[in-house]
């Protein structure tokens, strides 16, 4: 089936870990659908697991009433775009810095890998923090000439 | 629907953990519980073997991390072996190789703690 060109998905899901496995299967299905390759289709799950594992993680507190978070795909011609949006404590972004790997696992510590991960696995990560309003990661991949026909890019140098 | 799961089979000095299904946040404290038993034993020497392993998310690679440390203070590694090229990539991207004996095989990974 050919999927359409232009869409959008949404899952509203509380945010717990225990839903993880939901989330991925969302969207590797979804990756699936539109056409991308295996590959594209694991790196994209891994990339949405490391941002709503950080929202599980740190987002909200015990005080908090609404712990939801949103997971939307937006299909159009050229991109695959997935915004993981929370409405918890945010944090600040110039705070974040691509780790250096090497020294930070030469020092042997555990987490913050996430991000890195996201900024590697993805073609562009953004951050739009309001912090208890609403807080959203955004990442796109592009589809490239190795998915299905259809969904040819030029937008990115192919 | 395919979770976690680890089984342990001890060879001698050497304990093998073998971990199928998915490792992510929610079920690497289930990983951490095992490797703690393990050092609460006084077994510091582990192969990881991650032929049913179907997927690592970064939670996953922070346990061996938290632990490698200690485990090495102690004369012991922690060898991981029969990784899917897909489990594979994710510990390569994060430079995972230079720190850890990672090999094709079990049976190689326990030779490598004899020799």
């Amino acid at each position: 089936m050919k999927p359409k060109l232009k869409a959008e998905y949404k899952l509203r899901i509380p945010s717990d870990t225990d839903n993880l496995e939901l989330i991925r299967s969302f969207v590797a299905k979804v990756a699936e659908k539109v056409g991308f390759i295996p590959d594209d289709i694991c790196k994209i799950e891994l990339a949405c697991d490391e941002a709503c594992t950080n929202v599980m993680k740190h987002a909200y507190d015990q005080s908090s009433k609404n712990t939801s978070l949103d997971v939307i795909i937006k299909i159009d011609y050229q991109k695959f775009t997935l915004v993981v949006t929370d409405h918890g404590k945010g944090f600040d972004p110039d705070t974040i810095k691509m780790p250096n790997v090497k020294e930070y696992l030469a020092e042997l510590k555990v987490g913050g890998l996430g991000i890195y991960l996201m900024r590697t696995l993805m073609d562009e990560v953004d951050y739009d923090i309001k912090p208890g309003v609403q807080n959203q990661v955004r990442m796109v991949k592009y589809f490239l000439d190795k998915k299905k026909p259809g969904l040819v890019n030029t937008a990115k140098g192919v | 629907m395919e979770n976690f799961n680890v089984n342990r089979i001890d060879k001698e000095d050497i304990s093998v953990l073998y971990i199928s299904g998915f490792l992510d946040a929610h079920t690497a404290p289930e990983l951490e519980e095992a490797i703690q038993k393990l050092i609460d034993g006084q077994r510091y020497k582990l192969v990881i073997n991650f032929k049913d392993l179907s997927y690592i998310s970064s939670a996953g690679l922070g346990v061996f991390m938290g632990f490698i440390e200690q485990i090495r203070e102690h004369s012991g590694d922690i060898k991981m072996s029969n990784m899917t090229p897909k489990i594979f990539r994710v510990f390569d991207l994060l430079g995972f190789p230079t720190l850890y004996d990672i090999v094709e095989d079990e049976t190689l990974a326990i030779i490598k703690f004899r020799s």
